[in-house]
């Protein structure tokens, strides 16, 4: 396509800017009835108009109006960065985010129409740099969106890993780690560490891992248990495995997971008794004072 | 020649390992240790590894062999202090130390010692 001159798109921006506005806001809120009810869009709008404006005006002047990687629209991108990015943290979906931008295609192309009756060649040559421009910043949306949301899971993968590997201590020299969630390579290492860690820190002789939170046992995560007990038992610390539900005992035996001599309980507590029994203690119920006091 | 002290404390042998291992220093310790057993009738050795930061497979397997060694000539015997970075390294590795007796620390390792040594005379009887 020829290049032709952007300038006339930018004076019809100039001119029209508030009939393209109000008919950009009216097609926002038909569009999208969500994006229509927020009222901080007549501003947004308004701020992105005169950014779109005046660097339009600047891009013009070189003739390069259309190619949003030019340097010119760095600050418009800038805008639409933090925009897409409150979108997604507000919870808006891809193509509503990416509306706001198309939805101004309707409204400008109307008035183009009306600046360009007379000429047809012009008109089509206008429209073309505006849908190219409008379309390399609506997709400029969508990815910067895409991006905020990846940031946002990766955050909260984070967040998941070490809210869910607390390592408790029963009683003296005697740690429990209840394990919530499936077990994978990365969770085996943080969750390796932190026992250790509080191993060394509390010289715990006996570490009981809870397995009641975690859903499926399969080769792999016996695997993962058996590498963290291994390791345990290499810093002096034995450790038992608790929490097996029915289901579970019957997949470790239907896939021929070899547990070795590693205690396995049914419960917690059973466990907690194991290891009171182990280190010389026992718990006793108090006699009955009833009758004598 | 650099050497890896053995101390002995009645009738157990105590091994600090207080540097980073190299070879050549292991197969030292193992000609050293097993000798000493043998000379002194130990009935335990406790092979404190606190100060060890760095394994790499062969130290690893050196470290087992060394304790195996050490039970094989009726000496008790339990590696102690060993730090969570290593042994996540040895369980990476594979190396689990399967029959070498392990324990927090010194204290605890020697406390070991002495029961398994009683409990082997029990046994004799």
């Amino acid at each position: 396509m020829p290049s032709g001159e952007p300038r006339a798109l930018v004076d019809v921006l100039t001119q029209e800017e508030p009939a393209i506005l109000a008919g950009w806001l009216r097609r926002q809120a038909d569009a999208a009835r969500r994006l229509g009810d927020d009222p901080e869009i007549p501003t947004l709008s308004r701020d992105f108009l005169r950014r779109l404006r005046s660097a339009l005006q600047t891009a013009a002047q070189d003739g390069r109006a259309a190619d949003v990687n030019a340097p010119v629209w760095s600050e418009v991108k800038d805008w639409l960065n933090d925009f897409s990015r409150q979108r997604a943290r507000q919870g808006y979906s891809p193509s509503e985010t990416a509306t706001f931008v198309f939805s101004l295609k309707h409204a400008l192309f109307e008035r183009l129409r009306v600046a360009f009756a007379n000429d047809a060649e012009q008109l089509a040559e206008q429209t073309w740099h505006a849908t190219v421009l409008l379309d390399g910043l609506g997709l400029y949306t969508t990815e910067v969106y895409q991006k905020g949301r990846e940031e946002v899971i990766a955050q909260q993968q984070q967040e998941m890993l070490e809210l869910s590997t607390p390592v408790v201590q029963l009683w003296e020299g005697i740690l429990a780690l209840p394990l919530i969630g499936t077990l994978d390579s990365n969770r085996t290492q943080v969750v390796m560490e932190s026992l250790l860690q509080r191993v060394v820190e509390t010289s715990a002789e006996i570490a009981i891992i809870d397995i009641t939170g975690v859903p499926t046992v399969d080769t792999l995560v016996a695997q993962h248990l058996l590498k963290t007990v291994a390791a345990a038992r290499l810093m002096g610390a034995d450790c038992m495995i608790s929490g097996i539900r029915p289901q579970i005992a019957q997949t470790i035996v239907h896939l021929g997971v070899e547990l070795g001599n590693v205690t396995t309980m049914a419960t917690l507590a059973d466990a907690f008794g194991v290891a009171l029994k182990r280190t010389g203690r026992m718990v006793t119920k108090k006699a009955e004072t009833g009758d004598g006091l | 020649m650099e050497r890896i002290p053995i101390l002995k404390m009645g009738e157990f042998l105590l091994v600090t390992i207080q540097v980073d291992m190299h070879d050549q220093l292991a197969m030292t310790l193992q000609d050293d240790l097993t000798d000493r057993v043998v000379k002194t009738k130990a009935r335990g050795v406790l092979i404190d590894i606190s100060s060890l930061e760095i394994v790499d497979s062969f130290i690893g397997r050196m470290i087992g062999n060394i304790a195996a060694m050490s039970s094989v000539l009726d000496a008790a015997t339990v590696v102690v202090g060993m730090r969570p970075a290593v042994a996540i390294t040895l369980v990476e590795l594979g190396l689990s130390l399967k029959g070498v007796r392990t324990a927090l620390n010194v204290e605890k390792g020697i406390a070991l010692l002495r029961t398994s040594v009683l409990d082997g005379q029990d046994a004799g009887a």
